[in-house]
């Protein structure tokens, strides 16, 4: 690339995770209907209580409208053209790894994400997600030694039923928004979490979830309970392969922390973008919630959001537990025609209640990216804070930013503070740097992790790396 | 220190520029050899900070005429970076801040660039620190700036010390250094010149861009160039600082109205 040109020219840059994995898969016909809901859970062999829970948020679904406030413009989506489940086929038991399909393995293997004992990570447990289904979770036994529970939610459902109907949707109710309701009526896999009391969770887990087919919805409802005095680190990643459709992502993550309980989840979403044109790329409606239910307790919030065409996504705290704390840290980078319309709610109802919230977006190409959050303080919050910190940054001059911060309070003894900011990369910045030996991309690339630090810092230690050269990666070609 | 028989560093010969399609540089000029401290002087306007833009490679500024060997070697045809790597430096008249870009981090990344193309070992952080905290001493720089983003809140001393203790790590071989003296009081003009003699050695060079005497008391240029409407005008020695000291730049209008007459009479004469 000649570093004279000016800043704003766009060039696209390759996504490697763009490649399709040939495999016989089990889908069923497009559609939704009651009887589509009835077909998936019948699929699952699950009990009738979560049967229930299904046809109830299917019912519910029918009469909500699609959410229309977002800053997001995309053509309207037809529920009936997108297929609801999709497996690859395979042996219903897998009693090793062994017995997975090798070709799954090799998939996951080139994402980055080895499944095999001499590979895998050795501090990471991962449950990976391949369309509808989990093919694999690492590090059961010894999880289990501890007393945690790592696996597949519809593992879980047969499991520890009394566990899952105890907690699932009682954070994010089926009827809480258009999205999750769709996502209860439907939901495929997601991965499973119980820490029980006391317990550090001793390593990091993780789920990487894989979107394979063309026309099929993943739908991944992920729920983490924390007992009394436990901690739980937990990390998300997610690809799919580059198609010229849009493929409509809806997952529900509900965290539940109880007293002096502590949950960290943190996300790199690097779903396919869409290609310079915006044709193609994931729809991604999220609804991630967690409820601070016990004294003390804390949910950390942390997001890399690089891919997707559309993100619709607040990771929430809701604040119940006196002294307890929640936080958001977010990134979203967006580039040629992506659009983000991402923030947070931090919801406190207990006393003495504090949030942080410190958001980055960086905005390149033709591409929107919208802060939006919500700062609620209830009458019985007394003394609670919040310190809110949005910086938007601009590259080129065809990129737009923007702040939606909504604040309510109905305690006069809390505080909130709200900052804001906008920069650009200048050209003079950047003739600055190169004119010290540093080249052009790399000297991009300093700005913007400069500009990230605050959040990549809260990133796991083996993913904040990672983090920062996804970001390089992705905004390569686009300043120049 | 003149050595006719140095090798030249840097050699500009009919150098044009303009920006946005306005001529700036109308034919500059200049030869460098090693061990040779050049200053270049003249009014707001005359071409001596756009002279330094053009030789880092700023992308403002369009080439249209002439050429500049550094070492023999084509230097326009270089991008910025490569400039730099291969010793060319160009201190900054207004230091530029970047927030969030650790001024340490920033500056071991810069050495090591150039460190590479000298064939030298990346310097790890830690070797990285020994180093910085010996240069240091060299602009008398309080090690709490490191910690720092680039120039970011820096006083207008702070940034051109900044700017120094860069030159100190890069060991460059022809450094431009343009209106350092700008904006300094006494002392810190004091400690950025005496960085700036510590630094010149028989094997590089230094090209002072200055409005004022008061950095030539301090830096002895060996040769002094006066600029205007985009040439040099005249050369001379020190001497030639001095004088323009007592008389400021009146003959220089008197200089370029005849110059004018010329390039009006030369059609005529060549029909």
């Amino acid at each position: 690339m000649s570093s004279t040109a000016t800043v704003g020219d766009l060039v696209s840059q390759p996504y490697k995770y763009g490649f399709v994995t040939d495999i016989e898969t089990e889908k069923i016909p497009k559609g939704l209907s009651e009887d589509v809901v009835r077909l998936i859970s019948s699929m699952k062999e699950e009990p009738a209580f979560l049967l229930n829970f299904r046809l109830r948020a299917y019912r519910q679904w029918l009469q909500m409208q699609e959410p229309d406030w977002a800053a997001l413009g995309y053509p309207p989506i037809d529920y009936q053209d997108i297929v609801y489940y999709a497996a690859p086929k395979q042996k219903q038991q897998k009693a090793s790894l062994d017995e997975v399909d090798p070709k799954l393995l090799e998939t996951f293997d080139k994402l980055g994400i080895p499944l095999s004992e001499q590979k895998r990570l050795s501090n990471v447990a991962v449950d990976a997600v391949f369309d509808s289904v989990s093919i694999a979770t690492t590090f059961r036994e010894k999880l289990a030694e501890h007393g945690v529970i790592f696996c597949s939610i519809s593992e879980a459902v047969k499991e520890h039923p009394e566990l899952v109907e105890r907690y699932l949707g009682t954070v994010v109710p089926s009827n809480d928004n258009y999205f999750a309701a769709l996502n209860s009526a439907v939901f495929s896999d997601g991965s499973f979490v119980y820490i029980p009391k006391g317990v550090d969770c001793p390593m990091e887990l993780s789920t990487y979830f894989r979107i394979n087919s063309g026309d099929t919805g993943q739908f991944e409802r992920t729920l983490i309970i924390a007992e009394e005095a436990s901690s739980v680190s937990y990390l998300e990643g997610c690809t799919a392969p580059m198609f010229d459709t849009n493929q409509l992502h809806a997952a529900v993550v509900e965290l539940v922390a109880l007293e002096d309980a502590s949950i960290k989840y943190s996300t790199v979403q690097n779903w396919y973008a869409g290609d310079e044109n915006g044709v193609g790329g994931i729809y991604n409606f999220v609804t991630k919630r967690g409820h601070c239910r016990g004294d003390r307790s804390r949910i950390s919030w942390t997001q890399v959001e690089t891919g997707s065409a559309i993100t619709w996504k607040y990771p929430s705290c809701v604040l119940q537990g006196a002294d307890s704390v929640g936080e958001f840290y977010s990134v979203a980078l967006t580039n040629n025609r992506q659009q983000a319309d991402t923030g947070t709610k931090m919801v406190h109802v207990g006393p003495r209640t504090r949030s942080t919230i410190v958001s980055k977006g960086i905005s390149a190409g033709h591409s929107v990216n919208s802060y939006r959050g919500l700062v609620q303080i209830g009458p019985k919050a007394i003394g609670a804070r919040n310190y809110s910190q949005c910086d938007s940054m601009l590259i080129g001059d065809q990129a737009g930013a923007n702040t939606y911060p909504y604040i309510r309070s109905q305690q006069p003894q809390a505080s909130v503070e709200h900052e804001a900011s906008t920069c650009r990369i200048s050209a003079d910045q950047l003739f600055y740097l190169q004119s010290r030996g540093i080249g052009f991309e790399e000297a991009v690339s300093m700005m913007v992790s400069g500009f990230c630090r605050d959040v990549f810092n809260q990133l796991p230690m083996e993913f904040a790396a990672e983090a920062d050269k996804l970001l390089a990666l992705k905004l390569e070609g686009s300043v120049g | 220190m003149i050595r006719p028989d140095a090798p030249v560093l840097l050699e500009i010969r009919d150098l044009q520029a303009a920006v946005d399609d306005q001529p700036i540089l109308k034919g500059v000029n200049l030869t460098i050899r090693a061990g040779e401290i050049h200053a270049v002087m003249g009014r707001n306007g005359s071409g001596k900070s756009t002279l330094s833009k053009v030789l880092a490679g700023h992308p403002a500024y369009a080439v249209t005429g002439g050429s500049v060997l550094y070492r023999g070697e084509n230097l326009l045809e270089l991008d910025p970076e490569q400039r730099a790597r291969i010793g060319l430096f160009l201190g900054f008249q207004y230091p530029v801040e970047i927030p969030g870009v650790s001024n340490l981090e920033f500056l071991r990344v810069a050495t090591n660039a150039r460190r590479a193309e000298r064939g030298e070992e990346e310097l790890d952080t830690f070797a990285f620190e020994d180093l910085v905290r010996e240069r240091l001493a060299v602009v008398q720089m309080d090690p709490a700036f490191l910690e720092r983003s680039v120039n970011e809140g820096f006083s207008g001393g702070e940034k051109k010390r900044n700017e120094i203790l860069q030159m100190a790590l890069l060991e460059p071989v022809v450094a431009i250094l343009d209106e350092t003296d700008s904006g300094l009081d006494i002392d810190a003009l004091r400690i950025v010149a005496g960085g700036v003699n510590q630094l010149a050695s028989p094997d590089n060079a230094t090209l002072l861009i200055t409005h004022y005497q008061r950095l030539l008391d301090l830096i002895t240029p060996d040769h002094v160039h006066v600029m205007a409407a985009g040439r040099i005008l005249r050369s001379g020695g020190k001497e030639l600082a001095l004088e323009l000291e007592r008389s400021g730049y009146d003959w220089v209008d008197q200089e370029l109205a005849r110059l004018g007459a010329d390039a009006e009479r030369q059609p005529a004469e060549v029909a």
